[in-house]
C-alpha cells in the first residue's frame, strides 16, 4: 500500500485531516488528481470555499477542537488568486494561527498551507500523502478528550474552592 | 412555480450515484445510501446508476413532490461538473435551487482511493457533512447581469481572424488586438499547407483583407492588452497601441519610403523571414501585410539615434504619413466577452546542442525552411543554403523538442505532417534526396494518412529512429564536407550514418513565452505545460474557468489549422450564445453586512480587492455593493464582529460541515461501514 501512503496506525487509528481548498486552484487540482487517477491517502476531507481568503481562523480552531488531527489549507499560488489577493490575506491569518497554535502546544506539522494551482494534480497527491504521514507520526491530537479532561480538572478545582470557602465561612 | 419554504423542518432527499463502475466499483454505494437513511432529517435515501441522466433527475423531482422534501443532497461527481444539473432538477421539483448540496465522491474519493473500505468510510464522512450543511441552506435569488454585446479577440493568427470574422458576420462589434505589425500569425509564413497543399496565402490573405475591411471589426495591430478588469458581461480593457511612427490613417502602403530610406540595403535581421534576410529601419513585414502600413523601428533608424538623418523617407511620402513624434497610446474599451487566440511559439532548437543548430550554418529550423521554400520568401523560393550551395541531400529530423523527457513531453501534433509537407516541397524546389528521421508517423486526421501514402510513392526516404546527433566529423571519404546524421535505424536494428547537405529540425509547438503573464491578466489558468487551460477537456474545450473568457487555437495546445479554425468557430459561438441570451446568471455567493452587528470598525474597508465595501457615514456602518462583490469571502473572515456573511458559504454552513466530517461516532454506531485500516 506504499503507493497510497497508507499504513496501519496503532490500534487502527487513522489521522483525520480537514482540508479547506479554494474553488479555482486547489479544488480544481484535486479534481485533476481524480481525473488522472492519482491514488493518494484517504485521510483528507475536503471543504470547498471560493477562495482561501474565506478561511476564518475559527474554522481551523473548530476543526481541531472537534477532533481533527491535522488541518490543510490549499490556495492559488501568490499572484494567481482568482480574486487577486485573497491568498495573501489567508497567508497572514495562517501565520498568526501558527503562532497561536504553538502556544497551545499543537505541533506545526498539524497545520499546513500549500499553494496548489489548477494544473498541479500531482501536488495534491504528494501534499496529502506527506501530511498524512507526518500527522500519523505525531499520533492522535485528541483535543476533544483533552478538553474533557480539562473540564474535569476545572470542575474538581471549582469543587475544591467551594469547599474551602464553605470551611472559611463556617 | 410554487416554492416550498425553508423554514419548515428540513426534509432531506439523499441520492448516491454509481456512475456505472466509476463510483460503485470502489465505494459501497448501497452502504452509503443505507447510512444516509439513518442520518437526522433524511426522509429518502437512494442509490442509482446514473444520477445525472434524465431518469436520475426525475427521481429527485418526483421525490420532492411525493415526500414533501425541502432539501436535496447528491453524492456523485465533482460539483464543478454537475452542481448546475442537480440545482436545475431541484428547481424543477419546485424548490429553490440553492436548497441543494453536492458531495464529490468520484474525483475526490473513488478515483483517488485504492482501498474499498477506506473509500466508503471517506464517502460516509462527506455525506454526513453535506446532510448537516444543507439544513442551513437558504433560498437565494440568482443574480442576472447584462452582457455587453461587443467582443475582444486577442491574437490575430488564423484562430483570432476566424473568430473575429464569425462574430462580425453575426453583426457583433469586435476589437481585434494583435501585437505584431501585421495579422496572420504563423500561417502567413507558410507557402503551402498540409494535407491539401493549397497555397497558404491564397486561403489566408482574403480573410486578412476581410478583417481589415469589415465594418464591424476594429483592428488594432502592433498593440497589446495592458489591463483587464470587470466580469462576464462587462469587462473594461486597456489596450496599449505602440507607435509605428507612421500614421495608419494616412499611409497607403505604397512603400516608396522604404526604397527612399538612406540605407541602401537592409541591415537588421528580418523577423518575418526568420532572420534569413535583412530589412531597413522603415519596413513592412511582407507585401500582403495587413494593415498595409509601414512602420519605423526606432532602434535602428538614424533619425531616432542621432536626430540628424536626411529623412529621405519623409521627403518621398507625398501623404505626409511619417510622424517621428508619434506616442504610445492607451485606449480603453468595454466588452462583454473575450476570446484569447494568442497561438504558440516554436521550440528553440539551440536547447538540443547535439543537433548543431546555431553551430552548423546548414542546420535549419522548420519555420526557416517554410520561408526558404516560399515563393515570396527571402530567396523567392530558391532552395539555396546559407553557404550559397544547393543541397543534394536533406535530412528532416522529427520530434525536435517533442515527445522527449529532456525538453517537452507532449506530441506537437503538427510536426509529422508539416515534415511530410516540407519533404514534398523540398523535392519540388530541388533535385535533392530527402530523408525523414521519425519515431512514429502520426498522421491522424482527415486525408492525412493518405497524404503520407502519397509521399511514400514520391521516393522520399523514411528512417525510423530518434537521431542521436548531427556532426561534421567525417569517418569516410563520401562524408567529407557534409553533416552526418547518426541514428539507430530501429526497423533493421543498425546504427546508421547519413551524410547530408542540409538538416531541417522539425521543431515542436510550445506555449508563448509570456503565456503566464497573459493568463494572469485575464485571470485564467494554464495546464502543466503552460498552454491555457480549458474548463473541461471534453465537454468545454474552449471555455475557461472565468466566465465570458474563451480560448481558441494553439494557445490551448498544439494543433493544426483545421482544428484551430474549428475551435475559433466554437469560441465565437460560445460568445454569441452569451451575447444573444443578453444576460447571464451569476452565482449568488456575494457577501452582505448584517447592520445590527457591524461596529463600524472599518477593518473590512480596504480588504476588498474590488472596492465593493464602503461605509455609510451617517449610520457608521459598512455596506457591500452587491454588483461589485465577486464573492471571495475574504471580508467575511476579516470582520472581527462577525457582521459580514456570505451567501452559499455562511459560517453555520461551514461549521456544520466541519462538525459532520469529524463526527465519527454515527457511522461506528450504525455498525456497517465502520472502517478498519487495511492491513
Ligand atoms: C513549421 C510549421 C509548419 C506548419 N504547417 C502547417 C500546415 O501546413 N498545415 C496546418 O494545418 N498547420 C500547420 N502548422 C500549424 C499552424 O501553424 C497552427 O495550427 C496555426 O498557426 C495556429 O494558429 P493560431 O492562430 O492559433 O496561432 P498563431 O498562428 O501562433 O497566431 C497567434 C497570433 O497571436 C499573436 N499574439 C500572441 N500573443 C499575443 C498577445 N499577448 N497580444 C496580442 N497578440 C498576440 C501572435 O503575434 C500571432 O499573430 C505548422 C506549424 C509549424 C510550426
Ligand atoms: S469589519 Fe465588520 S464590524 Fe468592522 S466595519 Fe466592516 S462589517 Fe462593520
Ligand atoms: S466577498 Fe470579497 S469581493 Fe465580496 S465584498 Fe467581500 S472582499 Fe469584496
Ligand atoms: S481563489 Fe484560490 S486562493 Fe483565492
Amino acid at each position: 500500500m506504499a503507493s497510497t501512503g497508507m499504513k496501519q496506525g496503532t490500534n487502527g487509528w487513522e489521522p483525520r485531516i480537514v482540508a479547506f481548498f479554494c474553488n479555482w486552484c486547489t479544488y480544481t487540482a484535486a479534481d485533476l488528481a481524480g481525473v488522472s487517477r492519482l491514488r493518494h491517502a484517504p485521510n483528507a476531507r475536503v471543504i470547498r470555499v471560493m477562495c482561501s481568503g474565506r478561511l476564518d481562523p475559527q474554522f481551523v480552531l473548530d476543526a481541531f477542537a472537534r477532533g481533527a488531527d491535522g488541518v490543510l489549507v490549499g490556495g492559488c499560488h501568490p499572484g494567481d488568486c482568482h480574486y487577486m489577493e485573497g491568498n495573501y490575506k489567508a497567508l497572514r491569518r495562517v501565520r498568526l494561527l501558527q503562532r497561536m497554535m504553538k502556544d497551545m502546544g499543537i505541533h506545526e506539522d498539524r497545520f499546513r498551507l500549500e499553494w496548489i494551482s489548477a494544473s498541479e494534480g500531482e501536488k495534491v497527491k504528494t501534499t496529502i500523502n506527506t501530511m498524512t504521514e507526518r500527522v500519523r507520526a505525531l499520533g492522535p491530537l485528541g483535543l476533544p478528550e483533552r478538553f474533557a479532561e480539562w473540564d474535569e480538572e476545572m470542575d474538581g478545582l471549582a469543587h475544591a474552592i467551594a469547599a474551602q470557602e464553605e470551611a472559611v465561612h463556617a | 412555480m410554487p416554492e416550498t419554504n425553508g423554514h419548515d423542518a428540513p426534509r432531506v432527499g439523499f441520492y448516491v450515484c454509481h456512475c456505472g463502475h466509476n463510483i460503485a466499483g470502489i465505494v459501497d454505494v448501497a452502504e452509503v445510501a443505507r447510512f444516509a437513511g439513518t442520518l437526522p432529517n433524511v426522509i429518502v435515501a437512494r442509490d442509482y446508476k446514473y444520477m445525472c441522466s434524465d431518469p436520475g433527475q426525475e427521481l429527485i423531482i418526483t421525490d420532492i413532490r411525493e415526500h414533501r422534501l425541502n432539501r436535496i443532497v447528491v453524492a456523485s461527481c465533482s460539483p464543478l461538473l454537475h452542481e448546475h444539473t442537480f440545482r436545475v432538477a431541484t428547481e424543477k421539483g419546485g424548490l429553490n435551487p440553492f436548497y441543494f448540496q453536492m458531495v464529490n465522491i468520484r474525483e475526490d474519493v473513488s478515483w483517488v482511493t485504492e482501498n474499498h473500505d477506506a473509500a466508503t468510510h471517506k464517502a460516509l464522512d462527506l455525506v454526513r457533512a453535506a446532510v448537516r450543511r444543507v439544513a442551513h441552506h437558504r433560498s437565494l435569488a440568482t443574480k442576472h447581469v447584462r452582457i455587453h454585446p461587443d467582443v475582444l479577440v486577442v491574437g490575430a493568427g488564423i484562430s483570432g481572424i476566424h473568430a473575429a470574422l464569425t462574430l462580425a458576420n453575426a453583426g457583433k462589434k469586435v476589437t481585434l488586438v494583435e501585437r505584431e505589425p501585421t495579422i496572420g500569425g504563423h500561417m502567413a509564413m507558410f507557402d503551402k499547407t498540409f494535407p491539401t497543399l493549397d497555397c497558404a496565402a491564397c486561403i489566408l490573405t482574403p480573410k486578412m483583407s476581410a478583417v481589415k475591411n469589415h465594418p464591424n471589426i476594429t483592428l488594432w495591430s502592433y498593440s497589446e492588452v495592458s489591463e483587464v478588469s470587470g466580469y462576464v458581461g462587462s469587462y473594461t480593457v486597456k489596450v496599449k497601441r505602440k507607435p509605428r511612427f507612421v500614421s495608419e490613417e494616412l499611409c497607403v502602403g505604397c512603400m516608396e519610403c522604404i526604397d527612399a530610406c538612406v540605407y541602401k540595403e537592409g541591415k537588421t535581421p528580418d523577423e518575418f523571414n526568420q532572420g534569413l534576410s535583412k530589412r531597413k529601419p522603415v519596413y513592412i513585414p511582407f507585401p500582403q501585410a495587413t494593415p498595409q502600413v509601414v512602420l519605423i523601428d526606432p532602434d535602428t533608424c538614424i533619425e531616432f539615434k542621432s536626430g540628424r538623418c536626411k529623412k529621405t523617407c519623409v521627403e518621398k511620402c507625398d501623404r505626409n504619413a511619417i510622424d517621428f513624434k508619434q506616442k504610445e497610446e492607451i485606449k480603453e474599451i468595454q466588452v462583454g466577452t473575450i476570446i484569447l487566440a494568442t497561438g504558440f511559439k516554436t521550440f528553440d532548437p539551440k536547447r538540443i546542442p547535439y543537433y548543431g543548430y546555431g553551430k552548423y550554418p546548414n542546420v535549419y529550423s522548420s519555420l526557416e525552411v517554410e520561408r526558404l521554400v516560399n515563393a515570396s520568401g527571402p530567396t523567392g523560393g530558391d532552395l539555396v543554403l546559407r553557404d550559397g550551395r544547393h543541397p543534394k541531400t536533406v535530412g528532416i529530423i522529427h520530434c525536435v523538442g517533442s515527445r522527449d523527457r529532456n525538453t517537452n513531453r507532449w506530441c506537437s501534433r503538427t510536426c509529422c505532417m508539416y515534415s511530410l509537407k516540407l519533404a514534398h516541397l523540398l523535392k519540388e524546389h530541388s533535385e535533392a534526396e530527402v530523408y525523414n528521421f521519425y519515431i512514429d508517423i502520426r498522421a491522424a486526421g482527415k486525408a492525412y494518412e493518405e497524404f503520407y501514402d502519397k509521399l511514400l510513392e514520391e521516393n522520399i526516404h523514411f528512417i525510423r529512429g530518434r537521431v542521436a546527433e548531427v556532426t561534421d566529423w567525417s569517418a569516410r571519404p563520401e562524408e567529407e564536407g557534409k553533416m552526418i546524421i547518426r541514428v539507430e535505424d530501429t526497423l533493421i536494428g543498425v546504427v546508421r550514418r547519413v551524410p547530408v547537405d542540409m538538416v531541417v529540425l522539425a521543431v515542436g509547438m510550445e506555449p508563448q513565452a509570456d503565456s503566464q503573464d497573459v493568463r494572469r491578466m485575464f485571470n485564467i489558468s494554464c495546464s502543466t505545460e503552460g498552454f491555457f487551460l480549458e474548463r473541461h477537456p471534453k465537454l468545454a474545450p474552449v471555455d475557461t474557468f472565468t466566465d465570458g473568457i474563451f480560448i481558441a487555437g494553439a494557445c490551448q495546445g498544439p494543433k493544426d489549422i483545421p482544428d484551430s479554425v474549428a475551435q475559433a468557430g466554437a469560441a465565437a459561438a460560445q460568445a454569441l450564445s452569451l451575447i444573444d441570451a443578453g444576460e447571464v446568471e451569476l452565482e449568488p455567493n456575494t457577501a452582505y453586512v448584517v447592520e445590527e452587528s457591524c461596529s463600524g470598525c472599518k477593518s473590512c474597508l480596504n480588504i476588498c480587492p474590488y472596492t465593493a465595501i464602503t461605509r455609510d457615514e451617517t449610520r457608521q456602518k459598512a455596506f457591500i455593493n452587491e454588483a461589485l462583490c465577486k464573492g471571495c469571502g475574504t471580508c467575511v473572515a476579516t470582520c472581527p464582529s462577525g457582521a459580514i456573511r456570505q451567501n452559499l458559504f455562511e459560517d453555520e454552513q461551514i461549521f456544520s460541515e466541519i462538525e459532520g466530517l469529524l463526527q465519527e461516532k454515527e457511522s461506528v454506531l450504525t455498525g456497517g461501514g465502520a472502517w478498519r485500516a487495511p492491513a
